[in-house]
């Protein structure tokens, strides 16, 4: 054995001897963590993990005599022991020298169990680390301390933030290799706060470490008396688990099995998604919207008075409700959205590209539907974080798409559930797993359950009004003339009879939007809003107009997915740049071009024109009243 | 449940231990396979991985009994008092017991005295396949668990294998979050391992929390061995052929896993009870299969059965 390995001090050894029941009954209560190793070939991953089975005392006599065998022969390490050997598995990725596939290894401290999900680097990473860091509570980024933040680094923390893992620590390993320099460690922590702030990535934790040498990784290094966390395994002891925090979440189970042994008993099985539920709370069932109340937490160990997110139990009902595989057990006062069409995040893990259009099986929860991506938004490159346009998406490629499903289902979004966010794509042919989803949000909220008790519903809104609702979406450069077409449009409409409502960019901005400023971010979300209220005016039956400069044909979609089908009337108000800037009312070009104003739509900002606008007013042909009557002949005729 | 003071929200939460957190896990599994599966069975080999699997199996569908039978792979070579805990526990859960003999291998008496590895191959790899084959069931629930060897870190929970139940470690499907994809192309079947996050020591603990009846052969007493090529093994019947020289000793053994009597090794040991037995297990130094001849076969031998089809 090599001079620098350090007895393992994990296990107590004396109290196993001692009072073996006493050792049990403390083991007994150790809770469980799962966690990911993210690294290069080279960053000396499998040796970090190797050390921590080895301090803990997971390699049995054997399996060392069989080590310093397998060291001598093929390791890397001369005559000291190469942990890498350790985790390697199958005999022909032996033979090949490399692996290619998520391993599971196990090892245990007083305090904690854990389950480390090792994955390789190389060309398949992005599906087999998917894989691993969906069932992980933390994440462990290596980097070389030589090497500092490279191009994997930001591959491997853009997927960890991508799957949603909070805790994540920086292991800044083969501090040994750079004279344990708290000055190196520092600038590498530095140079990752700054891309970490860039990916969204709230917090995470630096240890400098030496797997090799086992540096920080069991007790304090005396290498580096300048460091004055927590040691890797000290910190995995006391890392949050994911179960445990989305108790706090309202109640969410999927049904998996109606168990029926006779007629008296009707039980609903399923592992609790999130939330806790006792006898006697009000439940819904989702998609139906059918609500009840819990009789009973049925186990085989005796009924429960409260159960919590991450048990598998059984519940029974106080009324007989319809409830089936599939469906989803919720807090009746705070249910999950039922939508049919989903923006997603979609990870690629086939050979086959994703062919919009082509019907694939989606699941999730406990439930498989027909589902077809409608519509790729972008490909995400995973080195530069760039969005590239792409109509498909090919293996282990990342990409926002919207997805349509063949009918509505109960769902929460990914960053807020991953129990009822997080999806599986199902090739019907091969019946291959071929992607990964993320939710983001419902792009069309039709069957949100709030809205199945109205009994006055849209149509009865709209019929009243005699009319027929609709969004007459004005869009154009700044100048264009949209809001004083738009005000025309409303004047005629009024004048009609018709009951209508004109949303202005001013008007949202100075309340409802207040908030927002004009970072494309602020754009969005600014266009967001004024869709959902546009989209709940319709559904008081109201002709809706607005007038916003919209430049982004991304959210122009949004808000026409929002809608009803022929309820979306895109107007684009076609004015060259040159005739707005020579108009400009508002005094605003004078400004941009100065510099005092910036992300000008037209001079630093782009404007995307409509490629299938309802209707095109050109304003330099037409004049803004002559504009309006042909908008109110397309609306009314 | 461990009860933390206080979560972020200042809502007093609820952290569930490790063994809860697997049973959990193992239950929603077996749940999985039997929403999905057309003929389901699970395999039991009377060991404590087994007995582990059968208990979880008759909680993840209490109050109804294990909408599935249990099929025993007989070598006709078991322990007597694996034979007897077999049918008891069958019993007990309510569940119709299967036992299948390979006619093959019954016909030609192959036997692991005279037959090596092949005994091994007939009785069990072959007759598995046909077992399965015969019932068409179309998944079988095995305890195998990723800690046991090197090459079974990487297996999935589900696990496909082809019409002629050769698995293929590079043909296997992604398992993301609690998301496993049951279907399968004709011919497929699926073996499913609810017990693959579980260490040896994890199984110990559970059974000595859950008071879970095991083989008695687990616990030290005083058993007829003779030492051949390095094991001690148990004269368990008359079928036992004596070389010359040799004579069964009395010797207080107890046996870490078990398989074929004549091909799994005793250790001497005082450990009469559950405690015992744990406390021998974390102080011992070597891993749990060195008790079984068949490993010692080849190197990777358990990968390569494995494609070959023995579980």
């Amino acid at each position: 054995m090599s001079k620098d390995m350090k007895d393992p001090v994990y296990v107590t050894d004396q109290l196993i001897a001692d009072d073996i029941d006493a050792y049990l009954l403390k083991h007994q209560h150790k809770t469980m963590l799962r966690f990911i190793t993210c690294g290069s070939v080279d960053d000396g991953k499998s040796t970090l993990i190797g050390r921590l089975l080895y301090d803990s005392k997971m390699i049995f006599e054997d399996q060392l005599a069989s080590l310093e065998n397998d060291s001598k022969n093929v390791g890397t390490q001369g005559q000291d022991i190469d942990f890498a050997l350790l985790v390697d598995g199958l005999a022909a990725e032996r033979e090949q020298g490399i692996t290619i596939d998520v391993a599971y290894r196990f090892f245990a401290t007083d305090k904690r169990k854990f389950i480390v999900a090792d994955t390789p680097g190389h060309e398949q990473y992005t599906r087999n680390m998917v894989t691993g860091a969906s069932t992980a509570d933390l994440a462990v980024i290596l980097i070389d301390a030589r090497q500092g933040v490279l191009t994997q680094t930001r591959r491997h923390s853009y997927l960890v933030n991508l799957l949603g893992i909070k805790n994540v620590v920086l292991a800044v390993n083969k501090m040994d290799l750079v004279d344990y320099s708290a000055e190196r460690f520092y600038e590498i922590v530095s140079d990752y706060s700054h891309f970490a702030k860039q990916i969204g990535m709230d917090s995470f934790l630096p240890i400098p470490i030496s797997g090799l040498k086992g540096d920080n990784i069991v007790t304090h290094s005396e290498n580096m008396p300048w460091y004055q966390g927590p040691s890797l395994l000290a910190h995995l002891e006391e890392a949050p688990i994911s179960d445990t925090a989305m108790q706090d979440h309202p109640f969410r189970m999927a049904v998996q099995w109606v168990n029926r042994p006779n007629l008296d008993f009707r039980g609903f099985a399923g592992q609790i998604g999130a939330g806790t539920v006792r006898p006697g709370d009000a439940i819904r069932v989702l998609p139906s919207g059918k609500t009840t109340t819990v009789k009973s937490i049925v186990t085989f160990d005796g009924n429960l008075d409260q159960a919590v997110a991450g048990q598998s139990i059984t519940l029974t009902f106080e009324d007989e409700i319809d409830c089936s595989r599939g469906d989803v057990i919720v807090q009746s006062d705070q249910p999950c959205e039922v939508a049919d069409q989903f923006e997603s995040t979609l990870v690629w893990m086939a050979e086959e590209a994703m062919l919009p259009g082509r019907p694939y099986i989606l699941k999730i929860g406990t439930q498989s539907v027909t589902a077809t991506v409608t519509e790729p938004k972008y490909e995400v490159n995973v080195n530069t974080m760039e969005h590239l346009a792409s109509k498909t998406l090919g293996l282990n490629a990342i990409g926002v798409v919207n997805i349509s499903t063949d009918r509505a289902i109960p769902f929460e979004a990914y960053a807020q559930n991953p129990d009822l966010g997080g999806f599986i794509l199902i090739d019907r042919m091969t019946n291959a797993t071929v992607a990964a989803g993320m939710i983001h949000f419902a792009l069309r909220r039709s069957q949100n359950i709030h809205w199945q008790a109205v009994d006055v519903d849209r149509d009865a809104h709209a019929s009243l009004k005699n009319q027929k609702p609709a969004v007459v979406w004005f869009t154009g450069l700044s100048g264009s003339g949209k809001s004083t077409i738009a005000n025309i449009v409303e004047k005629k409409l009024h004048a009609l009879g018709k009951h209508t409502f004109l949303l202005d960019g001013d008007n949202v901005r100075h309340g409802l939007n207040r908030d927002l400023g004009f970072t494309d971010a602020d754009r969005v979300e600014n266009i967001r809003r004024v869709g959902e209220v546009a989209r709940l005016m319709t559904d008081a039956g109201l002709i809706v107009l607005t007038a916003f400069i919209s430049p982004f044909r991304s959210e122009r979609r949004m808000v026409r997915d929002l809608m009803a089908e022929g309820e979306f009337i895109e107007v684009y108000v076609d004015t060259p740049l040159e005739v707005a800037e020579q108009r400009d009312v508002k005094g605003l070009y004078k400004k941009a071009r100065s510099g005092q104003l910036k992300n000008f739509t037209g001079i630093d900002s782009p404007y995307e024109a409509p490629e299938t606008a309802e209707i095109i007013v050109n304003t330099v042909e037409l004049t803004a009243e002559e504009a309006a009557e042909r908008v109110v002949a397309r609306l009314l005729g | 449940m461990t009860t933390s003071p206080a979560s972020e929200s200042g809502i007093s939460q609820a952290t569930l231990t490790h063994l809860q957190r697997l049973e959990a896990e193992s239950i929603h599994i077996m749940r999985e396979v039997v929403a999905n599966a057309d003929n389901p069975v699970m395999l039991y080999s009377v060991g404590k991985d087994s007995a582990c699997m059968l208990h979880l199996a008759k909680k993840a569908f209490y109050p109804a009994p294990p909408p599935f039978p249990l099929l025993h792979v007989d070598t006709t070579w078991k322990f007597q008092a694996m034979y007897q805990l077999r049918d008891r526990a069958a019993e007990e859960a309510g569940m119709k017991l299967l036992v299948h003999h390979n006619p093959e291998a019954m016909e030609k008496g192959i036997n692991p005295f005279d037959h090596g590895s092949l005994h091994t191959d007939m009785w069990k790899t072959d007759g598995l396949k046909q077992a399965l084959t015969k019932y068409n069931f179309d998944v079988a629930f095995g305890g195998a668990r990723r800690d046991e060897e090197k090459s079974r870190a990487k297996e999935r929970i589900f696990s496909f294998r082809s019409a002629n139940h050769r698995w293929d470690p590079k043909n296997q499907r992604p398992e993301l979050w609690r998301q496993y994809n049951t279907r399968k192309s004709k011919g497929e079947s699926i073996r499913v391992f609810p017990l693959s996050n579980w260490t040896e020591l994890d199984i110990w603990q559970y059974i000595h929390l859950e008071g879970i009846e095991i083989v008695p052969l687990y616990f030290s007493q005083p058993r007829p061995v003779v030492e051949r090529d390095g094991l001690l093994i148990m004269v368990d019947d008359d079928r036992f052929p004596l070389r010359d020289g040799e004579t069964p000793e009395m010797r207080s053994v107890r046996f870490r896993t078990l398989g074929c009597y004549p091909l799994t090794g005793a250790v001497e040991s005082t450990a009469q009870t559950l405690p015992e037995v744990i406390q021998e297990m974390l102080l011992t130094t070597t891993s749990e299969r060195q008790g079984r001849a068949i490993d010692h076969d080849q190197s990777a031998s358990m990968e390569k059965k494995k494609q070959e089809g023995y579980f």
